[in-house]
């Protein structure tokens, strides 16, 4: 099976429009939950059953996160729903702003019932103007239709939902950066603790939210957590979306049970680009570590699994690398990009990831020198564990990984101060 | 004398609205997108004054956010800015034709504005289209697809359209 949870709507005539999601069974379980006063706790304990784990990148179980806001303490409480898509390889959340936006409406509106939220932001990148068009419309479309704001449906229920736009920073996808955000500050992360559960936005108890993750609820409370976990695995259940981007003959996102074999993906996806052969792949953004081809062939699309071959599957962003890919220019490019995207805070992040896009660069240029191997290695391991956020990790360990399995083409371009592949790219 | 206009002066007030009363900052990312849109692309220390005084917050506070984002600028742009994904899924994609065919056509490189003040040449970090690449953002519009082995007008075509617009 396949598109049947963010996607299920897809297939429609103007997808994204209030009238094609009521068409199927849209907004449904919102109007169940407030007719029959449907307790937060049942609702939690059904997202918790459906092992519902965080699509964003992290992992973290749903509905153990939402049992961790105090719902009954008194005072304003928020969702955010985090649609800062920068990753690169990831760009699933911009097709469900834009051909699903009222199933993220309806997630956001049931995670404000669930967590006692009345206030809620979609942050979403400043880039996609497109997205955040289609979903400001589908705002309009909701609230004209008494499904959003003060009294919903007659309720006594109110929740009110805004778009944030972005304006560029790839940090601000980072959950406490993205709140500094919101709050009209340089987008840098906090300390945690304490924990955005605790003190969040404007210094109110918060939930942050990845949009797959909000825009997966209605059809959870639908069809049952049970149900969603069956699409899955015991270990994270649901069908997930992949992007799969690159070397590929159909990139594009898709829809499909966690635990497919990767193989299976890559032919979804049209296989290897004709007449060649895969050589690497990166399974979950360009943060998580490269894995070999081969080894990648054997790999199912879930966390465990994609763990024991040394990865993540982080986002779901599986980047596909064939046989003319430099890996020292690749791994360069994406030196240039942490070094691009710190934001400065952390001192080890900030001179590292200078230091990483250097070394890596004049590799490239076939003017580094023996040592600049081992002085990759250092800079990288310098940065691990030792920043506030996750960005300086995410910029150590793709220069782990190529290193690791990839270190005799970067030897070939100090040696012979040129590539080791040919490339018509 | 405001070098702000009535509309758009009603535009941030519109984004103020979605915010708590005494939150009045966290419209700033958006009146700066505002002003710069007004002002043909870029930010002036005046503009910024300007949304400091109206959303009461320091000046300095507004610089750090009009230096922080990528997408403020702080020097003039040309009328279209053209801002070129050459991330990891682009460059995979063959970004770097589609950088030296618009190079080329312009006659100019990454980070520089035509003569005629017409297009800037921006590289940008990923745009979020990966399965679309390579991929360029110009104002509101995406434009994917775009490599030219396998698309060769794609980028003439962009470029006669921005000419149109102009």
């Amino acid at each position: 099976m396949a598109n049947q949870v963010c996607f299920r709507n897809n297939h429609l005539e103007n997808s994204w429009s209030l009238s094609a999601y009521q068409s199927n069974g849209g907004y449904e379980v919102l109007k169940k939950i407030l007719s029959e006063k449907l307790t937060p706790e049942e609702l939690i304990e059904d997202i918790k059953l459906s092992n519902l784990r965080g699509r964003g990148g992290a992992g973290f179980p749903t509905g153990l996160k939402w049992s961790f806001m105090p719902r009954t303490v008194d005072g304003q409480k928020y969702i955010v729903c985090n649609s800062d898509e920068g990753e690169p390889g990831t760009c699933k959340d911009r097709d469900i702003l834009r051909y699903n936006p009222h199933q993220l409406i309806e997630g956001m509106i049931i995670a404000g019932y669930c967590i006692d939220a009345s206030v809620g932001y979609n942050y979403i990148r400043g880039e996609f103007w497109e997205p955040y068009a289609r979903f400001e419309a589908a705002l309009e479309e909701a609230r004209a239709a008494g499904l959003l704001g003060d009294n919903i449906l007659g309720s006594g229920f109110n929740f009110q939902l805004h778009s944030h736009l972005g304006a560029g920073a790839y940090v601000c996808g980072e959950e406490t950066a993205l709140l500094n955000s919101i709050e009209g500050k340089k987008g840098q992360p906090r300390f945690k603790p304490p924990f955005p559960a605790g003190f969040g936005l404007y210094g109110r108890p918060t939930t942050i939210n990845n949009t797959e993750s909000l825009a997966s609820i209605p059809v959870i409370l639908a069809k049952g957590g049970q149900w969603f976990l069956e699409q899955g695995l015991p270990s994270a259940g649901g069908e997930k979306l992949f992007s799969v981007s690159g070397h590929v003959n159909r990139p594009g996102n898709y829809e499909v049970p966690m635990g497919m074999p990767f193989s299976e993906l890559l032919e979804m996806a049209g296989g290897v680009r004709d007449g060649h052969q895969l050589k690497a792949v990166i399974p979950g953004g360009s943060s998580t570590p490269v894995v070999p081809g081969e080894q990648m062939m054997d790999v199912n699309m879930d966390y465990d699994s994609i763990a024991s071959a040394g990865s993540m599957l982080g986002a779901g962003s599986v980047i596909v690398m064939d046989e003319t890919t430099c890996m020292p220019r690749v791994l360069t490019r994406l030196a240039y990009f942490y070094y691009e995207e710190s934001c400065g805070q952390c001192t080890p992040c900030r001179e590292g990831t200078g230091w990483l896009s250097r070394v890596t660069q004049r590799i490239e240029d076939g003017v580094g020198v023996a040592a600049d191997i081992e002085l990759l290695d250092s800079v990288a391991g310098n940065i691990e564990g030792t920043t506030i956020c996750a960005l300086g990790d995410a910029a150590a360990m793709p220069v782990r990984s190529f290193l690791k399995h990839y270190r005799d083409e970067f030897q070939y371009h100090i040696d012979h101060k040129k590539c080791m592949v040919e490339s018509d790219w | 004398m405001s070098m702000i206009s009535d509309s758009a002066r009603s535009d941030i007030e519109n984004w103020v609205d979605k915010y708590p009363a005494e939150e009045k900052q966290s419209a700033v990312m958006a009146a700066l997108r505002i002003v710069q849109d007004e002002n043909s692309g870029s930010l002036t220390t005046e503009l910024m004054n300007e949304v400091a005084t109206l959303l009461e917050m320091p000046e300095i506070a507004v610089y750090e956010v009009a230096t922080f984002y990528s997408m403020y600028e702080l020097k003039l742009v040309g009328r279209h800015k053209i801002c070129v994904c050459t991330n990891i899924s682009c460059m995979l994609n063959n970004s770097k034709a589609v950088v030296d065919k618009l190079e080329d056509k312009l006659g100019v490189k990454l980070g520089e504005t035509t003569a005629d003040g017409e297009f800037t040449l921006k590289e940008v970090e990923c745009l979020g289209a990966c399965v679309n690449a390579p991929v360029v953002q110009v104002g509101e519009n995406y434009y994917e697809h775009l490599n030219p082995a396998i698309n060769p007008d794609k980028i003439d075509q962009l470029l006669a359209e921005l000419r149109g617009e102009s």
